[in-house]
C-alpha cells in the first residue's frame, strides 16, 4: 500500500492518546496517587494527541462534511465503529479532566474497557481485510493494543516525571518499559511473519491463465491510475531498509534505553528523550505497517513493481 | 449480510470470452463515453492530452504473454467490477454508500454519500474500483445501470455500452442466476471461471478460457 500520512499520524497520535489514560488509570490502580494539576496536564496531552489524530483522519477524506454519515454502518463496519467509539472516549477522557481526581472503580474499568475497543476497532479495520495477508492475523491486534499502550505509557511518564511526582514516576517507568518490550516483541513477530508470507493471489489466479510463465504487457493505461498510485509505496529497498532501523531505534529501542536511563539515573532528560523519539520512531514505524502490506490487487499491476 | 446475497433471484453479470477479445479497448473508450455524460459522470480526465494522461475508468483492458516461446499467446484481459454475489468492498463502507442492489445484484455507490474515505478500494482484491480525484469520492462500473434499465430504449439497445461496443461480441450480459440465459449456457459449455477464487468473493462476471489450438494442440 502507499501509506497515507493522514492515517498513519491519526492511528499512532490517537493511540498514543490512549496509551496516556491507560498509563493513569495503572498508576492509580498501583496506588500511585497524582495531584489534580499532575492528572490534569496528562489528561490534556491525552486529549490533545487525540484531538491531533482526529483532525488528521479529517484531512484523509474527500468529503469531510459528510463525516456524520461514517456512524451509520456500525453493524457491518469496524470503521464506522471506530468513528462511534473514538469521540465517546474522547468524551470520556474530557470528563476525567473535568472531574480532576481519581475516579470510581466502575468508571476506571469503563475507561480501560473503552480504551482497548478503540484500539480493538483500529485494528480490526486493517485486520478484517482477509486478502491483505499482512495484516489478516490476531497480531495486528496485539501490535495496535501494545504500541498505543507502551507510546502512551512514556507519555505519561515524560508528563508526571515534569511534575516531580517521585512515586508514580517508578510505577510508571516499570509499565512504560515493560510493554515497551512487549510491543516491541510483537512487532518483531509481525516483521519475521510478513517476511515469511507466500502471497496466495498469483498472475495465475488473477487471470484464469494456466500456463506456468506469465508475463504482463500492458496495464491497460499509460499514464497510471488510481490502482497504481493507491496501492505502491515507490520507496526503494534501500529506504525501507532505513525506516526499519527508524522503527527499531527509534520507536521501541531508544524509548526503552530511555526509560530504564531514566530510572537508573534519577534525570529527567532521558525520559523527554524517549518521549521526543517516539515521534520519527513511531511515525516510520506506522508508515512500513501500511508500505508492508501487499495488496492482491497489484497482481495486476506487475510492470509498476 | 452473504445470507442475504446468496438467495438474489437475479445477479446481472458480464460474461467475457478470451478467445475472441482482440483488446481493441473499445469497450473501454465508449465506457468512459457513456459513463462520463450519464448519471455516474461526468469522471476526472487528467492531464488527457499530455504526457501523463490519468483519470477515471470504470473498465480497462490488459494484455498478457503466456507461455515459453515459441508456445506463447497474447491474451487480452478486459477488467472491471466483478459485481461479486459476496462483495467485501460492500459491508466495510462506513456510511453505507457502497451497496448492492437486491433487484439485480449491480454493486453500485450512493456518491451523495460517499466520504471518499477509499477504505472500499482497500477491501476490493481486484482493484476494481477507482477514485474520481476531481469529484473525491470512490466510483466504480455500474453496469450501466442508467441503461440496461431505460424503458425508452429498444430491448435490444438495453445493455452496457460496452457489450454494444464490442466489435467481436466477446462480451455477453444477462442474468448468471437463471440457467437458462444467454450467460449462463456460456458459462455451463465454455467452463466459464472466476478471477481469483481463493478469497471466495464469488464473482458474478465470469472469463471463458480459450480454446486450445495451435501449436499447443
Amino acid at each position: 500500500m502507499n501509506p497515507a500520512w493522514s492515517v498513519v499520524v491519526f492511528t499512532t497520535a490517537a493511540g498514543a492518546g490512549q496509551g496516556v489514560v491507560l498509563a493513569l488509570l495503572w498508576a492509580q490502580w498501583v496506588g500511585a496517587s497524582l495531584a489534580t494539576g499532575t492528572l490534569r496536564s496528562a489528561l490534556a496531552v491525552a486529549l490533545v494527541l487525540q484531538a491531533l489524530g482526529l483532525a488528521a483522519s479529517f484531512l484523509h477524506l474527500g468529503h469531510p462534511q459528510r463525516a456524520w454519515r461514517a456512524v451509520l454502518m456500525w453493524r457491518t463496519s469496524w470503521l464506522s465503529r471506530e468513528v462511534i467509539v473514538l469521540p465517546m472516549f474522547m468524551a470520556a477522557t474530557g470528563a476525567w479532566l473535568w472531574h480532576g481526581a481519581p475516579l470510581g472503580l466502575v468508571s476506571e474499568c469503563l475507561m480501560f474497557a473503552l480504551a482497548l475497543l478503540l484500539w480493538y476497532c483500529t485494528a480490526m479495520i486493517y485486520a478484517c481485510l482477509r486478502f491483505v495477508q499482512e495484516w489478516a492475523h490476531g497480531l495486528t491486534r496485539m501490535h495496535f493494543i501494545f504500541t498505543g499502550a507502551a507510546s502512551g505509557a512514556v507519555v505519561a511518564l515524560a508528563v508526571v516525571a515534569l511534575a516531580g511526582e517521585a512515586a508514580a514516576v517508578r510505577a510508571l517507568a516499570l509499565w512504560a518499559a515493560a510493554l515497551l518490550l512487549v510491543a516491541w516483541a510483537v512487532r518483531v513477530a509481525m516483521l519475521r511473519r510478513n517476511a515469511a508470507l507466500k502471497p496466495r493471489s498469483t498472475s495465475q489466479s488473477a487471470t484464469g491463465l494456466p500456463q506456468a510463465k506469465l508475463v504482463q504487457q500492458h496495464m491497460g493505461m499509460t499514464g497510471g491510475s488510481f490502482n497504481t498510485r493507491e496501492f505502491f509505496h515507490g520507496a526503494s529497498r534501500l529506504a525501507l531498509s532505513r525506516v526499519r532501523w527508524a522503527l527499531h531505534g527509534l520507536a521501541y529501542g531508544l524509548p526503552l534505553v530511555c526509560v530504564l536511563a531514566g530510572l537508573y539515573m534519577g534525570a529527567l532528560w532521558p525520559w523527554l528523550l524517549g518521549c521526543l523519539s517516539l515521534v520519527p520512531g513511531l511515525l516510520a514505524e506506522r508508515w512500513l505497517f501500511f508500505a508492508q502490506a501487499r495488496h492482491p490487487q497489484n497482481v495486476y499491476y506487475q510492470l509498476v513493481s | 449480510m452473504s445470507a442475504v446475497e446468496q438467495t438474489l433471484a437475479k445477479q446481472l453479470a458480464l460474461v467475457i470470452d478470451l478467445d475472441v477479445c482482440v483488446g481493441c479497448h473499445a469497450c473501454v473508450t465508449s465506457c468512459k463515453q457513456w459513463n462520463t455524460s450519464g448519471a455516474a459522470g461526468p469522471l476526472a480526465d487528467d492531464d488527457a492530452y499530455g504526457n501523463t494522461p490519468s483519470g477515471t475508468f470504470f473498465n480497462r483492458v490488459q494484455t498478457w504473454e503466456a507461455g515459453e516461446y515459441p508456445a506463447t499467446e497474447t491474451v487480452h484481459l478486459p477488467k472491471s467490477c466483478l459485481h461479486c454475489q459476496d462483495p467485501p468492498c460492500v459491508p466495510v463502507c462506513p456510511t453505507g454508500a457502497s451497496y448492492k442492489r437486491k433487484q439485480d445484484g449491480i454493486v453500485l455507490v450512493d456518491y451523495d454519500k460517499c466520504i471518499g474515505c477509499k477504505y472500499c478500494s482497500w477491501a476490493c482484491p481486484y482493484g476494481a474500483r477507482e477514485f474520481d480525484e476531481e469529484r473525491q469520492v470512490m466510483t466504480k462500473c455500474t453496469l450501466c445501470v442508467d441503461r440496461i434499465h431505460d424503458a425508452k430504449l429498444a430491448p435490444e439497445d438495453r445493455k452496457p455500452a460496452c457489450v454494444m461496443a464490442c466489435p467481436t461480441g466477446a462480451r455477453l450480459f444477462g442474468d448468471v442466476n437463471d440457467p437458462g440465459s444467454e450467460v449462463s449456457i456460456a458459462i455451463a459449455e465454455r467452463g466459464g471461471y472466476e478471477l481469483m477464487p481463493e478469497w471466495e468473493t464469488k464473482p458474478a462476471n465470469r472469463y471463458l478460457p480459450r480454446r486450445v489450438k495451435g501449436p499447443q494442440a
